[in-house]
């Protein structure tokens, strides 16, 4: 009997809950449970309002997980002992790259350039958009983050998720949760959160400006194009190749119409698997006792800012070209350069629908939109270049 | 003179709202296109009664393909 007893005892200390009451940490005692509080909102989020489900689900479920005491799934691992498993895929996905640049091999294959070929001076409003990357950098510095951070969080303004990722890994680890987050939400809230500031910069009139339909784009131009824009972004900007090769192999492949099946694997299973594994590499870097400090909402509010500044550099820009343009474009392309594809371009075409019935720009706002990812490949190439 | 009503882009036809021989004012939607999840009806460039119906359900529309006459 006595033995059982002393069993059970043994067995009730080697809980979590217990290892929760008797470590007398504080901290960790507050911590776990308002983490497992932020997890359980973005399974929310994710379930029920249908916010980046994708992401925010794994993303959500793993922060409950990494936050559970006992649990290892962060171990150290080392002298003999493998790492624990979300630590695993952390340092061998995140660390390496490798999942960032896999996400950009299935994006490329779903990315059609079309709309940029049709009408190359859109690229011009991509770029623009990156303003709200290098206000928000400088505004981060301003706020006392220092430059490496200052760069990862810049980057939220470009609203791609993968380039976060990618810039954050590289540059401040330790707040790639908060980047990552930040910029995957924001990304869902673009149909909130562009509507007004469209609304402020740009007149009816304006938004209901109609485009010639888009003349159609050769094989050879799709074929062209990523190997073409690939070698100038390596050449100008070495940091960013490891993302734009996998970008433009991903669209090579599918132009090239000779690999259907590589091509179907990068846009359906392959992306799927890493989807899920970036969704756990990225809840596992928030842990309590990293993720809970005040450079939190910073971080949060500087991405908005950086948000609200990409779309209203886009808007501007547009409204500039118009002065030098004998066929007008539509200024709401120039909010379509933030890279969330599609939902910024899907915004500005239902805008512009609002505001005159015969205003159709779906098509014509695909183009800043994809060279929206571009440029934020480009900007992150430029801060890598900078710091290192 | 016959009237035609254009798709204003590549999509697919996810609704023909109008039927030969109806009455249809200016703005009024008479396909619903559908191009990257985003639903988009093709309104009627000015009033007239539909004459002919090029299109059906599930059909994919090059852009400037005619869609729907109206006389």
């Amino acid at each position: 009997m006595d033995r059982l007893i002393e069993l059970v005892t043994k067995l009730i200390g080697q809980t979590g809950i217990a290892h929760l009451i008797s470590s007398g940490d504080v901290n960790l005692a507050w911590q776990t449970p308002v983490m497992w509080l932020i997890g359980g909102t973005f399974i929310y989020l994710a379930i029920k309002k249908d916010m980046e489900p994708l992401l925010l689900l794994p993303i959500g479920f793993s922060v409950i997980m990494v936050n559970m005491p006992l649990g290892g799934l962060l171990a150290e691992g080392g002298h003999g002992e493998p790492p624990g498993l979300f630590a695993f895929v952390y340092r061998h996905g995140l660390e390496t790259d490798v999942v960032p640049c896999l996400i950009f091999l299935g994006l490329g294959a779903l990315t059609d350039f079309g709309p940029l070929i049709a009408n190359p001076k859109v690229l011009l409003l991509g770029a623009a958009a990156q303003l709200g990357v290098f206000v928000a950098f400088f505004g981060a510095l301003f706020f006392g983050f220092d430059i490496n951070e200052a760069c990862s969080i810049g980057i939220i303004g470009g609203a791609d998720g993968p380039t976060t990722i990618y810039t954050s890994t590289k540059l401040a680890p330790h707040i790639l949760g908060a980047t990552a987050v930040s910029a995957y939400s924001y990304m869902a809230l673009v149909p909130i959160i562009q509507p007004p500031i469209i609304k402020l910069f740009t007149s009816k009139e304006e938004r209901g400006i109609t485009m010639k339909q888009l003349r159609p784009v050769s094989k050879s131009e799709k074929i062209i194009f990523p190997v073409a824009v690939a070698l100038i972004v390596c050449l100008l900007v070495p940091p960013a190749t490891p993302l734009i090769s996998m970008f433009m192999l991903g669209n090579l492949m599918v132009n090239s119409g000779v690999v259907e099946r590589l091509t179907d694997t990068a846009q359906n299973a392959l992306m799927n698997i890493v989807t899920i594994l970036l969704g756990i590499g990225v809840g596992s870097t928030m842990e309590g006792k990293s993720f809970l400090q005040p450079k939190v909402i910073g971080i949060y509010a500087l991405g908005l800012f950086a948000f609200v500044v990409a779309t209203a550099g886009g808007l501007l820009f547009a409204k500039l070209m118009n002065l030098f343009l004998k066929e007008k474009i539509n200024p709401l392309l120039g909010s379509a350069g933030v890279s969330a594809v599609p939902m910024a371009a899907r915004v500005s075409h239902k805008m512009g629908f609002e505001a005159n019935k015969k205003c159709y720009i779906l098509m014509h706002a695909m183009g800043p939109n994809v060279a929206g990812v571009i440029g934020t490949i480009v900007a992150a190439g430029i801060f890598i270049s900078l710091v290192d | 003179m016959a009237i035609e009503i254009t798709a204003p882009m590549v999509g697919k036809v996810v609704n023909v709202m109008v039927e030969v021989g109806q009455q249809v004012s200016e703005d009024e939607p008479v396909v619903m296109l559908e191009a990257m999840k985003v639903e988009m009806p093709v309104v009627a460039v000015e009033d007239g009664k539909v004459s002919k119906i090029h299109v059906k359900e599930g059909d994919t529309v090059d852009g400037e393909a005619v869609l729907v006459e109206l006389e």
